[in-house]
């Protein structure tokens, strides 16, 4: 499990690096500028469709976001600790390596 | 020593790679509601439905004949479902989401991953108006099924015994990664061609600049998803990683 945290470690970086090299932007999501890009291409583009639901303002969005997070990082959690437990019980002594 | 001139060489790649790129506009993600032409969407709804009935079927002969994998199957879902909800600030200044799609078609194979891809995209195209449901399709054929397809065939590197096994996987969960945004790229293109330069340097456009802002997502994803291989080997999760054992 050693190799995991120097992972983690080099994905945090990864992660937190533009924060730093990027400063001063404000890292908007990249399908808002795709519509901007569309209508530079194609000016007299309009959509023909709307979302069906759309949440309504960013703290809902943020809501809803994070409830996926959450419900898939729970599952992930829940199969990890069962299969632990499965081994541990298997093994009858603690599988930590 | 090998050890120690790899780090060499990817910190001089990552380093390069930052100094390469400068803030700009990148365009990437899911293509949005509506924003393909009407004949565009219908196509690609059509090119991604027989890979789905396949998929779809691939999946309940799967679950018939090992329920036993059912538990990874979830697990799998699961990562796919927190990666594509957490966007991640990339060096060009703007955000992308990864896709964990490479996960679970390392795992079980591309046609599974068809399935639990397209539901993710459902569910954010519904509840987050994220993507869309005229540009499912779209959207599901770069993710869903070219993702999944890429990740298992870089994948075979390993059976091959080309590379070591996580090498393989993390190659599998970042080339599929990037392989969607450059699908979503040609997708954009051939919908809305530049008026001087035509598809190609609409793709350009699209590409050239999206694809920075997803590499070091794409790198974040492979590290995470060798992580999580690492956790489940670690405890001989299923007979999926029995024959990993030692390796």
């Amino acid at each position: 499990m050693k190799k995991n945290r120097w992972l983690f470690a080099f994905a945090l970086v990864l992660i937190l690096l533009p924060l730093w090299w990027a400063r001063g932007s404000e890292f908007g999501g990249t399908d808002d500028q795709a519509e901007r890009a569309i209508q530079t291409l194609a000016p007299h583009y309009r959509p023909w469709f709307e979302s069906i639901f759309t949440p309504p303002g960013g703290e809902v969005e943020t809501l809803l976001f994070s409830l996926q997070a959450a419900l898939g990082a729970g599952v992930i959690g829940y199969v990890i600790g069962l299969y632990k437990g499965r081994s541990e019980r298997k093994n009858g002594h603690d599988s930590r390596v | 020593m090998m050890r120690t001139s790899r780090w060499v060489v990817i910190a001089a790649l990552l380093t390069s790679y930052f100094f390469l790129t400068n803030e700009q506009d990148a365009y990437a993600m899911h293509i949005m509601e509506g924003f393909l032409p009407a004949k565009w969407a219908l196509f690609w709804w059509g090119l991604f439905l027989p890979f789905f009935l396949v998929g779809l079927r691939r999946l309940v002969r799967t679950l018939k004949e090992h329920p036993e994998q059912k538990l990874l199957m979830a697990l799998a879902g699961a990562f796919t479902f927190v990666l594509s909800a957490l966007k991640i600030p990339s060096v060009t200044g703007s955000s992308s989401h990864p896709t964990g799609i490479g996960f679970g078609a390392a795992l079980f194979g591309p046609w599974v991953m068809v399935v639990i891809g397209t539901l993710v995209l459902l569910f954010q195209a519904l509840l987050l108006a994220h993507g869309g449901l005229t540009t499912l399709g779209a959207n599901a054929l770069s993710m869903a099924v070219v993702g999944p397809l890429v990740a298992f065939s870089v994948y075979q590197l390993h059976r091959r015994g080309l590379v070591s096994h996580r090498v393989a996987l993390f190659l599998a969960a970042c080339l599929s990664d990037l392989a969607t945004y450059v699908t979503t790229s040609v997708q954009l293109a051939v919908a809305f061609p530049a008026p001087d330069g035509g598809v190609l340097a609409s793709f350009l456009k699209f590409a050239g600049i999206f694809a920075i802002t997803q590499v070091p997502l794409a790198v974040t994803e492979g590290i995470l998803t060798v992580m999580v291989w690492n956790w489940l080997a670690s405890y001989q999760a299923s007979p999926l990683f029995e024959r990993e054992k030692g390796a």
